[in-house]
């Protein structure tokens, strides 16, 4: 309890030092924080995939289709429990800046595939009935505004037209990290109008969504649908849903590992300053911690005393920024809108910036805890701080 | 004092010098002297005669090049650090020129730090420290911190922190060097009163004759030889 109170107003002593150490540790743990999320959010795709989910596209390139006509086949291979399909729309809300993920699905099969989408019964009726009827996803809803029963019109890029649709219901995520920021309507929609507009178009799919009977089958089905499909003229590449996920992830992965490199680079920096802080704070302490060596204490508790107190900064400061790190991601998520589907901030980010803040305040004590603990009494009696 | 009583301090053959660069300063040239328990000894002498380094080594927090210094009936010359920390706490109360108080803490709690290193309970450390600032005149100073304390009061605080803990000597290094006239008075008279009531052996460092006047035996220290008794 004295050694408590001792390093309590020992942190206090020089005030706006030490809140301008602890307001820069706010900051570093914060920036962490966040650039934390966006890495995690970056991955978020990969991280919400199913283990018990494949997904074939042309082995050639994802923008190559695949025939309808593969869909029976595939559905006939052992360990394969059901198959949907899904084509990337890519069409304009409004405009360019308004970019969401819209895909044309075979709707009955594809939601029976993804029950992290939660659909309210009613709203998915309604939407089966409606050819033109589309599925949103909350956050997208939210952004826009959207709800049941609007007509939103979008600007074919991929498939050229305006195209209209009426929203039939929103679906929520099942999990935090459930995308909900995507747009679902009928293939059929999309294929009735392509058999008049381009006729050679017509009957494609972008990918198909294959469901297993266990995940444990996923090599084997993974096998079976791409030797099925060898030296015919859209030959097909099979993988298992993460895989496919980072695959994307993988194009822009120099930004992800710039990023994890500054959030490193941040507490890097703060831990210098912070060490600096700790080093003139022993400083000036010299004769006192000599004095105390003199009285008898031995140099682990004057060891301790400092990185009781470089700890206790850093944790306040830690702490603060751990706390501010939910509203500014919050803010930060709905800046960013449809590019962060998902923007949580992570368990494991938190633990990571508790990790991050004892870290700074250990390693800035570790020098000035070592002096003082190595001082020479008369050395330090003699010292002006 | 007793002048026939048994030495505290046994000091035979002291040597100690300091390295600056590449050349060897000496300090103490082979110095060797006793002093009985309960004595009051003033160490004087010009600046650099090695009067402090003498205490220093009394108080066990320097050590010889070689010779031999029993304090208490102890060999501190053979004693580790931690040895010699675990043996000062025990048996040296230190009276410094400048106080030194731990700022961020109260007179209480600066009188009450010694004590952390025995087995004392809170309430038993208490009752000690009521005792001692009771005995300086500080009772109505006891939640004060330094700053807010005059210099004579800082230094009889730092008095009753070298007290305590009843260690068997008391080195003082310049005590009344940073006082008043008065101040200084006040806490001469406060040594010498521990000295005669309590027994302390103590051991004081001064260029000051008025406080040396107050000791029992004056020792002279010119060039790193003891020159006078």
């Amino acid at each position: 309890m004295y050694f408590f109170k001792l390093i309590v107003r020992n942190a206090l002593r020089h005030r706006l030092r030490t809140g301008l150490t602890a307001l820069g540790i706010v900051v570093a743990i914060l920036a962490f924080g966040v650039l934390r999320t966006v890495v995690d959010a970056w991955y978020a795709g990969a991280a919400a995939a199913s283990a018990t989910r494949l997904v074939t596209r042309n082995a050639i390139s994802l923008v190559f289709p695949l025939p309808l006509t593969y869909m029976g086949r595939i559905r006939q291979i052992d360990g394969v429990k059901s198959v949907s399909h899904a084509n990337w729309f890519g069409g304009v809300y409004i405009t360019e800046k308004n970019f969401f993920p819209q895909f044309a699905v075979q709707a009955q099969s594809y939601f029976a595939l993804y029950p992290e989408f939660a659909v309210d019964p009613g709203q998915m009726r309604e939407f089966l009935r409606d050819r033109k009827g589309a599925i949103v996803g909350r956050k997208l809803a939210t952004t826009y505004g959207f709800k049941p029963g609007d007509q939103v019109s979008l600007r074919g890029t991929i498939f050229p037209g305006n195209w209209e649709f009426v929203v039939r219901g929103i679906y929520d995520g099942a999990e935090a990290r459930t995308d909900t920021s995507q747009f679902f309507f009928h293939w059929d929609y999309l294929n009735e109008t392509m058999i008049k507009l381009a006729p050679r178009r017509a009957n494609t799919v972008g990918v198909y969504v294959v469901g297993l009977t266990s995940a444990d089958r996923a090599a084997a089905v993974t096998a079976a649908i791409d030797a099925t499909f060898r030296n015919s003229l859209a030959e097909t590449l099979t993988e298992t849903e993460q895989a496919f996920q980072l695959g994307f992830v993988s194009m822009t992965e120099a930004i992800v590992v710039a990023i994890k490199i500054v959030s490193f680079l941040v507490i890097f920096i703060i831990m210098a300053v912070m060490a600096n802080t700790m080093a003139m704070t022993a400083r000036e302490r010299t004769a006192e911690y000599a004095t105390l060596k003199a009285l008898g204490f031995g140099p682990l508790p004057l060891a301790a005393m400092i990185l009781g107190e470089s700890l206790a900064i850093a944790g306040a400061g830690g702490l603060i920024g751990i706390v501010l790190t939910f509203p500014v991601a919050e803010r930060f998520g709905a800046e960013m809108g449809s590019l962060f589907p998902v923007f949580n901030v992570g368990r494991e980010t938190v633990a990571m910036q508790v990790a991050a803040a004892l870290l700074v305040g250990a390693v800035a004590a570790c020098l000035p805890a070592l002096r003082a603990a190595r001082i020479r009494i008369v050395d330090g009696l003699r010292h002006v701080g | 004092m007793n002048k026939t009583a048994q030495p505290v301090v046994e000091i035979a053959n002291l040597v100690k010098s300091y390295r600056r660069g590449e050349q060897i300063v000496p300090v103490l040239t082979g110095i060797t002297f006793d002093i009985a328990a309960g004595d009051f000894v003033a160490l004087m002498g010009p600046s650099g005669s090695g009067k402090s380094t003498l205490l220093n080594m009394i108080a066990g927090i320097d050590k010889p090049d070689s010779g031999s210094l029993r304090v208490a009936g102890t060999d501190i010359t053979a004693l580790s650090e931690a040895g010699l920390a675990d043996w000062r706490s025990h048996h040296v109360g230190f009276i410094f020129q400048f106080y030194n108080l731990m700022p961020v803490l109260t007179a209480f709690e600066n009188i009450e730090l010694p004590l952390l290193l025995t087995g004392l309970s809170a309430r038993e450390r208490g009752e000690h420290v009521a005792a001692a600032l009771s005995m300086m005149g500080l009772t109505d100073r006891s939640d004060h911190y330094p700053s807010e304390l005059s210099g004579g009061q800082q230094q009889r605080v730092a008095i009753a922190r070298a007290i305590i803990t009843d260690p068997t000597i008391l080195v003082a290094d310049e005590p009344t060097g940073d006082l008043d006239r008065v101040s200084a008075a006040e806490i001469l008279n406060l040594i010498e009163r521990l000295n005669r009531e309590l027994g302390k052996t103590v051991v004081m460092v001064t260029h000051d004759p008025q406080a040396a006047a107050k000791a029992h035996t004056v020792r002279h220290l010119e060039k790193g030889e003891l020159s006078a008794g």
